[in-house]
């Protein structure tokens, strides 16, 4: 182990020092200042006599005569199935109190690349038991579907119902087999408020004892926050692909990420791109989001939850911006919804999930599933539209189909998408409630849904009443 | 990727420092743009810049633990790609190395680092048919021999194109690896089948000439408004989830090129598997072969190495320019340039150059070009005829159309495919906006419509327009007053462009019929639509009033049409229903 005391120059959460030897790029360093106290920290730059250091728990403190070791390693994180129940700090360390962490083994948190070739497509329906997700935007196994919030919105209830409800159909059936499912928190820079929140929902519902909790609230460094999600990513690949679990990784809040990234950008005086992120900023979250998926011949898998707040509302902001363009889809949380009180105020229309077709129909979820969506997307756009034409020229100015439209849209938010934090509606019950509001329009207007699709599940009657009524 | 000979090996230097994907070198013999071996566990890389006895090297793998100190290894060649028959089927990471041979190697799913594997199996054996005889006299790129590469594809075997040529003294039949000899030439040179060509230079030919078949895609928006030339160049720039992937795997399906290159170039791990779980199932329309017999993928997913994004376009051109060669049409897609774009920018700012706009090195605009003019339809060495076109999608932040890759993009290629976040919206399938698009290949391709599928294509295309162009001005009036304001004939214009849009435009890329429309189809169904819009407007000239124009049972089965197969029939029936309909009404 080589140990210095030539720092030359402390910046921000930079430290640089002057060596004699060459040190690898990425490894870890000790630095140990004046009272004992040891801080971690990486290599990001390193030349043959001298390298930079990004120091974890930020420079405050340290001096030129703070010493300096290389471990000669990059960074590890240490997993076992018992770190299941545990809690830790943004860096791993325990803070719950328990006993020590006796490691199975130690895993490179900089995962490498999952070889393409080796990947197996994901097409195992989640249920999660939330209807404008389920039905309207389906999330599959080893899929990364992120959050795309903004402050001020509940999308933390929303990560919980999911956390809470999620399941895969063929486990409720009894045929288990032994691939158990796990739930990964990351935290990064998220308030103590909102921490206790997850940790009392986590501990009433008894879901602690198989999470995995990494806490980085926002008094702590931030540039711990850029190896917080690393930790966690490398627990849940442990877990899926050694230990065979379902690991569903939620990390909250992605926007605090990349402000560390930024921060360390600057620090380094780099060239920056949008907005003042760096340029690299796109290959970095890649390298986070591409952990999910799953693994051919393993039997677990790991599946992500990024949520992300917007700043301003805004989704061409580079960090959603370059998000969805590496996540497979996205939720919006509507602000206008969650003002209407609709719970979970999620907007269906720039929703996506790019991996629902092959994870919905005959034997996954139910033959009818892919034109139901279809025809509820063309259905409710079509009334969202016609909304701003009311407004101008009134309700009775319109057709009679347009109008109901305007009622399919409405009964779609109150009915459809609005079913609360704690109802838990499996996929049939969704599709059903689909085919009600559906049957609200003429026939010919389905023009998405297979006729004989339209003749199973068309409500005859309803409309019958309709005709009577008029 | 291809391995350089030991005679040319230079010396050798050590690593100075290591910044991410670039690494400095000190006493290092090389030329630029030639490939090194990095520190002990000899990691790939190329040489970007030399400034004295410093070289610049991007490093084509993860640096992590990598120290100055470690040595660095010259191979004396640049970027080189091997070509020769087993690439098809195939799939390559962004520097030609197999992926399937990767994972065998490496013995995990997870990509290592260190390993290298030649592009083209040199083991296997191959069927070779001579096509010339001993005493026949050869000049370079010309075709001696084919091998059956896969049920769709003859691999023809060329003399490689920087050869002298010379007179034939020996040739056989019989089984051959790629590296033995199947051709001895009067100077002495032998022939194998593997080439190898620096992926950054052009191969040559003769003549770029002007393309006049559209590359038909299955697509009734492309085909029908917005077609393309074999040869041709085609950009889809659009937001994130608007379509692109989709619309690029759909013309990986179904376009009518003889070769398929599919370039992911830094983008999602699970779609690159959705591609190699889903195209060996696929059945080729054409030839009703594995799709997978006339593809070569390459795919360097975004949390792949930074600077192997970088190369994987021009690992994938060189690979279409190789097989055009052989006189077939090859289709190349890149999905998607930003990605590269992007790669450019990081590397350029790791290497602190002066940047241009939006912080992208200033030869952005000349890299592109350059790449985008590699596409044509070319008179080849050998003679023969062959084209390369290139459909790049542009993926612009916050789906910003005026930022420099969708712009430096645009200046260059001729089709636009304009693809749009409101019609992805509404699920309107493939969301390509028919007001934005353009193809300047429309009347170069018009003779090909006419001749091979109806003599009225331009006229009724044309009027389709007009009608989506009529639509989009009386939208923005409906917004304002409603519908029932308008006169009846506008009435029913929008009624048609309806009809126009939902069972036209729109098209059900997961539906197994509607997934593929040949141009008879597209023709059929525009034309349909055509016949109730005559129809309907010869009715309200009669006094008909527009209303019950608009609600003939019979209409709303003209979005049917796509999911049918037995589509002529079909059709056949419906406009005579629409026909006899109307006509009862007055």
């Amino acid at each position: 182990m080589k140990e210095y005391q030539t720092i030359t120059e402390i910046s921000g959460p930079l430290v640089f020092v002057e060596t004699d030897e060459p040190v690898g790029y990425d490894e870890i360093v000790e630095i140990e200042i004046g009272d004992g106290e040891t801080r971690r920290g990486q290599v990001l730059e390193s030349a043959s006599d001298h390298v930079a250091i990004q120091v974890f728990e930020g420079t405050e403190g340290i001096d030129r005569d703070a010493s300096v070791r290389f471990l000669g390693e990059t960074m590890k994180m240490p997993v076992t199935e018992d770190l299941l129940g545990r809690v830790m700090d943004g860096t791993g360390q325990p803070i719950d109190g328990g006993p020590e962490i006796v490691p199975d083994d130690r895993q490179d948190i900089v995962g490498a690349a999952i070889n393409p070739y080796s990947r197996e497509y994901p097409e195992e329906f989640i249920q999660t038991g939330v209807s404008a997700i389920d039905g309207m935007n389906t999330l599959v196994r080893g899929q990364k579907l992120p959050i795309f919030s903004a402050s001020g919105l509940p999308h933390n209830d929303l990560a919980l119902q999911i956390a809470r409800q999620a399941s895969v159909p063929e486990e409720e059936e009894g045929s288990e087999e032994g691939s158990e499912f796990a739930v990964i928190f990351g935290a990064m820079g998220i308030t103590a408020e909102e921490a206790n929140e997850f940790m009392d929902d986590f501990e009433r519902t008894g879901a602690l004892e198989r999470s995995v909790v990494f806490m980085n609230l926002a008094d702590d460094p931030a540039v711990e926050r850029t190896i917080t999600p690393r930790l966690a990513l490398t627990t849940a690949e442990y877990l899926a692909f050694e230990k065979d679990y379902h690991v569903l990784v939620i990390l909250t809040d992605m926007t605090n990420y990349c402000e560390a990234l930024r921060e360390i950008g600057a620090a380094r005086e780099e060239v920056p791109g949008r907005r003042g992120y760096p340029g690299y900023m796109y290959t970095d979250l890649a390298q986070l989001y591409e952990r999910a998926g799953r693994i051919e011949g393993r039997d677990g898998s790991v599946t992500q939850i990024p949520i992300l707040t917007m700043p301003g509302d805004d989704d061409t902001h580079p960090i959603p911006d370059l998000t969805g363009y590496i996540t497979e889809g996205q939720i919006y949380i509507d602000r206008d919804l969650n003002s209407q009180g609709v719970q979970p105020p999620i907007n269906v229309l720039p929703s996506l999930s790019r991996l629902m077709d092959d994870g919905i129909g005959e034997g996954l979820t139910r033959a009818d599933h892919a034109d139901v969506k279809d025809q509820i997307f063309a259905a409710y756009a079509e009334g969202e539209d016609l909304r701003d034409l009311v407004n101008i020229v009134g309700r009775e100015a319109l057709s009679d189909l347009d109008n109901k439209y305007l009622d399919f849209a409405d009964r779609f938010e109150e009915e459809f998408v609005d079913q609360g934090y704690d109802t838990d509606r499996d996929i049939d019950e969704t599709l059903e409630l689909g085919w009600d509001l559906l049957s609200m329009l003429p026939k010919d207007a389905l023009n998405r849904i297979d006729e004989e699709l339209i003749e199973e599940h068309y409500r005859e009657e309803e409309t019958a009443e309709e005709v009577a009524a008029d | 990727m291809s391995q350089a000979t030991e005679s040319d090996v230079r010396e050798d230097g050590i690593i100075e420092s290591v910044s991410g994907p670039v690494v400095t070198a000190r006493d290092l013999d090389a030329r630029m743009n030639d490939v090194v071996y990095v520190g002990s566990e000899g990691l790939m890389g190329e040489v970007i810049e030399i400034e004295g006895n410093i070289t610049t090297i991007q490093v084509y793998e993860e640096t992590s633990g990598v120290s100055p100190g470690e040595p660095v290894e010259g191979t004396g060649a640049p970027l080189s790609v091997d070509l020769g028959p087993g690439m098809l089927d195939a799939i390559y990471d962004g520097v030609q190395r197999p992926l399937d041979v990767l994972e065998e190697k490496m013995g995990s799913a997870y990509l290592d680092r260190g390993v290298d594997a030649p592009g083209i199996d040199l083991e296997k054996e191959w069927e070779f048919q001579p096509e010339v005889a001993e005493g026949d006299s050869v000049e370079a790129g010309d075709i001696v021999g084919t091998v059956p590469e896969t049920p769709s594809i003859d691999h023809k075997v060329m003399v490689p194109p920087n050869s002298d040529g010379g007179e034939v003294t020996a040739i056989e039949s019989g089984t051959f690896t790629v590296e033995e000899t199947v051709v001895e030439l009067d100077s002495g040179e032998e022939i194998q089948m593997r080439q190898e060509w620096p992926v950054r230079q052009q191969r040559p030919s003769v003549d770029k000439e002007t393309p006049t078949e559209p590359l038909i895609s299955g697509q009734r928006v492309l085909d029908g408004l917005f077609p393309i030339a074999k040869g041709g160049t085609a950009a889809i720039p659009g937001p994130f989830g608007s379509g692109k992937t989709v619309t690029q795997h759909q013309l990986a399906k179904w376009a009518d090129a003889d070769i398929v290159v599919y370039v992911g170039c830094g983008e999602r791990g699970n779609e690159m598997t959705e591609v190699i779980e889903d195209f060996p199932e696929l059945e080729d329309p054409i030839t009703g072969n594995a799709l997978m017999d006339r593809t070569c993928l390459i795919a360097n997913t975004s949390n792949m190495p930074v600077a192997a994004r970088e190369s994987c376009v021009y690992t994938g051109i060189t690979i279409a320019e190789y097989f055009r060669d052989m006189g077939y049409d090859v289709a190349l897609m890149a999905d998607s340039t930003s990605r590269w774009a992007e790669a450019m920018r990081e590397i350029s700012s790791r290497l602190e150059e002066m940047p241009g706009e939006e912080g992208y090195p200033a030869y952005l605009s000349a890299r592109l070009s350059a790449f985008y003019e590699r596409a044509g339809y070319f008179s080849n060495i050998n003679g023969t005829e062959g084209s390369v076109s290139v459909i790049g999608a542009v993926s612009p932040p916050g789906g910003d159309f005026s930022e420099p890759v969708t712009q430096n993009t645009l200046r260059i290629v001729k089709t636009f495919w304009a693809l749009d976040a409101d019609l992805a919206e509404r699920r309107h399938f493939p969301s390509i906006n028919w007001n934005e698009s353009y193809s300047l290949y429309r009347e170069q391709l018009d003779p090909w419509f006419v001749d091979n599928v109806r003599d009225d294509w331009p006229e009724t295309r044309q009027w389709a327009i007009d009608t989506l162009d009529e639509e989009a001005e009386l939208q923005e009036i409906v917004q304002l007053v409603g519908k029932d304001a308008l006169p009846e004939d506008q009435q029913l214009t929008l009624e048609i462009a309806r009809y126009l849009r939902e069972a036209w435009l729109q098209q059900n890329a997961f539906h197994p019929t509607d997934t593929y429309c040949e141009p008879e189809k597209t023709y059929r169904i525009m034309d349909a639509i055509k016949t109730y819009n005559d129809e309907a407007f010869e009715a309200l000239d009669a006094g008909v009033p527009v209303e019950e124009l608009t609600d003939i049972e019979s209409a709303p089965r003209l979005n049917r049409i796509g999911v049918q197969e037995d589509y002529n029939e079909y059709i056949d029936e419906l406009e005579d229903d629409i026909t006899s309909e109307l006509r009862e009404l007055y």
